[in-house]
């Protein structure tokens, strides 16, 4: 390991930037001519729109134009879609309701966008926004999922009967009811996994530019895949032509998911900006974010776990229901389905399983992938049902998962998933051992002389990244493929851009893809560009989302290298009349190996484009594009274990110790990949502990909708993690990664509520578990 | 925001000129202000009393305190005579909002907004304080008067808060996990007169003396007077983060810390 390269922790290039204000957001874009828009949304949760006058708004100071639903409908301007098919188990495909940008006829959520207001500044919109007169219709509105599905619920979408968009199924039923049949032991659970708020740093915005002359848009917008953006925005929206539509993600500042979709308010901005001639800017505020972004989870599901007298498990059925919102998002219909049922084995060898999956409308925010989609759903399931039966049982949790983990690779799975390759019992040796696990009972017994209750609980992860091969997601419904492409352009001088389809939005990217070239050439890092999040310079990509970006994106540069590498010893060859073969690069020179004949890679780099002297027949240049897909899915996996002590006067819990044992294949920078730990078991403790989306259920309006009532994880509420990893490299990408961005989100929430629920001795406990959850918890096991 | 007319006063005579209506008066503006940004709040003209020389500081006379209305919550918990005679309310203060609250927000200003989960009406009826104002001068108990509402007329200004120093006086405060407002505040204060029990955070109609804790405290500051004690959860609020029942133990479990905080 070099000092720049795999495996070394260097400090991120980019917070330079970051830290010192420089970094380059939407909202710091300014063109000359800019206006600034406001979205006029729906107050209510479910209402007919029986008119809207814009006449007084128009007349407000400043005001460009106010437009409509109907206006943009008449422009051809498409509804939003989403982009993965699935089909029920009676063979039908999903019943999806119309989403226009814009609503026209009825509102579904509060917060659904009706109309856009452009004015000289962002106050002249505001005060014009108010002036807008909506006649609304109130209907009742519904916004639980298994509530909507009731005879006689409020109906959202005429396309959709009973507000179900889908009834799915994974696994063999027979098989499983068979297992259940013959089980010693049945473990049953309850699982509700609660919706949460996706709160990025900074809020969503679009900039867009029709530039009449060109008849060519641009629009700035905060994704996490503009190329996706573009396509989609050109394919269903009919915004322009992709040729004549540019699309730029700048710095973003975190997604966590919520900014893979395409929103109502990017498509809305660039019909605006041709339809009134000038940029239009929009940025939300933060109310509007908790609206209007696509929240996460909101899982309610009934489960039931078999086990034989040897106390292995011989089934699981699980039945869920998905609460998808008010509109059918981006990639919601994947996120219940393909990511969420096909990890239901977890670390275990279970030879029968089936999950039936209902998909329902309601009058909520949409929902859709949030850090781990649908893989911490199905973790949260397991791993709960697992710490539960090892109760029921009288037996050791830890053993219990240990009896029943896949030891052999590769192992096939009874849900689609072939595992390639892992060792679980690695993981739960190396953090029961930092945990001191063995010490627990005289922790607990010391707690107790203080009148503290003491509990402690695990969670064994698996999860999938870097999906997958584009055939195989093509076949499941997708309708994009999730390859990944590169580009690397070594500079006359020897400096390197890599051009990435992957995106940046928090990950540290300049500095990891920087580190590959560094291993592979020697290129000091600093020398070497990152580029990314435009799509008039990366010609095509996917984006950056479930984890994908080491193990798809960096496989795409190592190919991309492989063929500058290969391009590069012809030409050091002929320079030094040595056999290809023999060339080596090290230290940043092209050697032939056993002999004191070098040429430094700038050299090289030169020779490449002044062609003085290539090899015959070679092209000049230094350039090379590659495309990557996957053959596989990645299966990080490890295992966390979390240590309470809880207040039983008042119900506090506190977090004693947190630690995490994990396997990401191989690491190209610790110091990253740890961060990335913790924030992602940040986001899982404030999820088990502290965050939760809350309706209010007459009339739909969301209560959590500030950080008053939405409670945040702030660092006080957390402990110091141990983090350790276990890797063993995943056979099927050519660096060995599988990907660490969502694991700390995947796997700390059941080990938080395993926790809690052995401290306090019941086992009926609901996330987030707040104080007064755990109080009354303790209260009614008193009793 | 909407367009309103900022006056820095000048006095607090000119203060009171300018007040009234639909001006507000502003002193930290840490409630104010974010109202006005998420144009919930709209008033026509802000007279800022912040800078008024003659409403800052923190006197002591004996065992008499004297804390200016524009006095900061930072100030209060540093300042350097109280801490001496008083530390607890110096703790108390530096528990109030984060830093940047403390260094803005002020006494005045806090007990004329009387947010239910404000902590500074809870220790001005534990300690019987009297509010000052422009006009006259209101016992504590009487000068919070609902949610948001005080005894305050139209246009007049508090211009300080008066106590005498406890002989002994605890206070604990259990926050609202995401605001880190009080969901209940509790604050204990003995003087000669009794034992007074000042809750903040719970109550449906503000701020309120718990007369079951009051009673059972009668005899003096005794933790053990409190064990098994009930709070009826009548007239406490109720919401996603706390149900009157789980108030109603709090407000048991805080008074028992504060009495212990107080003995020791």
């Amino acid at each position: 390991m070099g000092m720049e390269g795999i495996g070394a922790r260097v400090a991120r290039k980019e917070d330079k930037r970051f830290i010192t204000g420089g970094g380059r957001y939407t909202d710091d874009m300014v063109l000359p001519g800019m206006k600034h828009a406001v979205f006029v949304r729906s107050p209510h949760a479910h209402a007919d729109i029986k008119g809207i006058d814009v006449a007084e708004a128009k007349d407000m100071p400043g005001v460009v134009d106010v437009l409509t639903g109907r206006q943009l409908k008449a422009d051809g301007v498409g509804n939003l879609i989403c982009g993965w098919m699935i089909h029920s188990k009676d063979g039908s495909p999903m019943k999806m309701g119309a989403w226009s940008p814009l609503a026209v006829d009825r509102v579904r959520y509060v917060g659904d966008a009706v109309a856009i207001v452009v004015a000289d500044t962002k106050g002249q919109a505001r005060d014009a926004a108010e002036k807008v007169v909506v006649e609304y219709d109130e209907k009742d509105a519904v916004i639980v999922a298994a509530e909507a599905l009731k005879p006689g619920a409020p109906q959202l979408h005429p396309e959709a009967e009973n507000n179900l968009i889908f009834d799915w199924e994974l696994g063999d039923a027979k098989a499983t009811d068979e297992a259940l049949a013959k089980a010693a032991h049945i473990t049953k659970m309850h699982i509700v996994n609660n919706r949460l708020v996706p709160n990025a740093m900074e809020p969503r915005a679009a900039l867009a530019h029709y530039d009449k002359a060109e008849d060519h848009t641009t629009c700035w917008t905060t994704s996490q895949n503009p190329h996706v953006a573009r396509l989609v925005m050109s394919a269903f929206y009919n915004i322009a032509p992709e040729n004549k539509l540019r699309v730029i993600a700048p710095d973003v500042g975190g997604g966590f998911g919520s900014k893979i979709f395409i929103y109502p308010e990017e498509v809305v901005c660039c019909w605006a900006s041709k339809k009134t001639g000038v940029p239009v800017k929009w940025v939300a505020d933060r109310t509007e974010s908790f609206l209007t972004d696509a929240h996460g989870r909101d899982h309610v599901s009934e489960v039931q776990m078999a086990f034989d007298a040897d106390n292995r498990i011989i089934g699981l059925k699980v039945d869920t229901i998905a609460n998808f919102g008010a509109y059918m998002s981006l990639f919601s219909s994947s996120v219940p389905t393909y990511l969420y049922a096909t990890l239901l084995s977890g670390q275990y060898a279970i030879p029968a399983i089936h999950a039936n999956v209902r998909a329902v409308y309601t009058n909520t925010s949409p929902v859709d992938a949030y850090r781990g989609a649908g893989r911490p759903e199905a973790t949260y399931l397991v791993e709960r049902t697992m710490e539960t039966a090892a109760r029921e049982l009288g037996v050791s949790p830890a053993e219990l998962r240990r009896k029943n983990f896949v030891t052999q690779f590769p192992h096939q799975t009874p849900v689609i998933m072939c595992y390639d390759a892992g060792d679980y019992a690695a993981s739960l040796d190396a953090a029961m051992q930092a945990a001191d696990y063995a010490g627990f009972p005289a922790r607990r017994e010391e707690a107790k002389r203080r009148g503290k209750l003491r509990g402690i609980g695990m969670s064994n992860y698996i999860e999938a990244c870097g999906i997958a091969p584009s055939a195989a997601v093509g076949s499941l419904g997708a309708g994009v493929g999730l390859w990944e492409s590169a580009e690397v352009r070594v500079n006359a001088v020897g400096t390197i851009e890599v051009l990435t389809g992957s995106h940046s939005h928090g990950q540290g990217h300049e500095t990891t893809f920087a580190q590959l070239v560094n291993q592979r050439f020697g290129v000091p890092i600093d020398s070497v560009s990152i580029v990314h999040g435009d799509t008039d310079k990366v010609q095509m990509g996917m984006g950056t989302y479930g984890s994908r970006s080491g193990a798809v994106g960096m496989s795409a540069i190592v190919k991309a290298l492989d063929k500058v590498e290969a391009k590069a010893k012809k030409i050091a060859a002929h320079l030094m009349e040595a056999d290809e073969s023999d060339i080596v690069i090290e230290n940043g020179e092209l050697k032939v190996a056993g002999t004191d004949k070098s040429v430094p890679w700038f050299q090289l780099a030169l020779a490449a484009y002044t062609a003085h002297n290539l090899p015959a027949g070679m092209e000049p240049g230094l350039k090379e594009t590659a495309f990557y897909d996957p053959s596989n899915f990645t299966f990080p996996a490890g295992c966390y274990i979390c240590e309470v002590e809880v207040d039983p006067d008042t119900g506090v819990t506190e977090i004693i110790q947190f630690v995490a044992a994990d396997d990401f294949g191989n690491i190209i920078n610790p110091m990253i990949v740890e961060g990335q730990v913790h924030g992602g078991i940040a986001q899982g403790i404030g999820q088990s502990m502290l965050e939760g989306a809350h309706y209010d259920a007459g009339s739909g309006q969301l209560i959590t909708a500030s950080y008053m009532d939405y409670c945040m994880p702030r660092a006080d509420d957390l402990p110091s993690f141990q983090v350790s990893h276990q890797n063993t490299p995943c056979p099927g990408n050519p660096l060995g990664i599988k990907g660490c961005g969502e694991a700390g989100a995947i796997g700390s929430p059941p080990a938080v509520i395993n926790a809690i629920t052995d401290a306090i001795g019941n086992n009926d406990l609901l996330m987030p578990a707040t104080p007064e959850r755990v109080w009354a918890a303790i209260h009614v096991a008193k009793h | 925001m909407y367009a309103v007319n900022y006056h820095r006063a000048s006095s607090v005579a000119d203060a009171a000129k300018r007040g009234g209506g639909d001006a507000k008066y502003l002193s930290g503006g840490m409630t104010l202000l974010p109202a006005m940004k998420t144009r919930l709040a709209a008033p026509s003209d802000l007279v800022d009393l912040s800078r008024l020389e003659e409403l800052r500081g923190v006197r002591i006379s004996g065992r008499t305190v004297t804390i200016g209305a524009a006095t900061t919550h930072y100030e209060v918990s540093t300042d350097a005579g109280l801490k001496s005679a008083f530390p607890l309310l110096c703790r108390f203060a530096s528990l109030i909002g984060d830093p940047a609250v403390r260094y803005k927000g002020t006494i005045g200003g806090s007990i004329a907004n009387n947010d239910p989960a404000a902590d500074y009406p809870a220790a001005l009826v534990a300690l019987g304080a009297t509010v000052v104002t422009d006009k006259r001068e209101i016992a504590a108990e009487d000068f919070f008067t609902g949610l948001f509402e005080t005894a305050l007329d139209d246009g007049e200004i508090v211009t300080a808060v008066r106590f005498d120093i406890p002989e002994k006086a605890g206070w604990e405060k259990f926050r609202n996990p995401a605001s880190r407002y009080a969901i209940v505040g509790v604050f204990v204060a003995k003087k000669g007169d009794g034992v007074r029990v000042a809750v903040t955070g719970a109550g449906d109609d503000g701020v309120f003396r718990s007369k079951e804790i009051e009673a059972a405290l009668a005899k003096g500051l005794d933790q053990k007077a409190l064990d098994g004690i009930s709070v009826p959860s009548d007239g406490l609020m109720g919401d996603i983060h706390a149900s009157p029942e789980y108030r109603a133990n709090l407000i048991a479990v805080m008074a028992k810390r504060a009495v212990a905080q107080a003995a020791g």
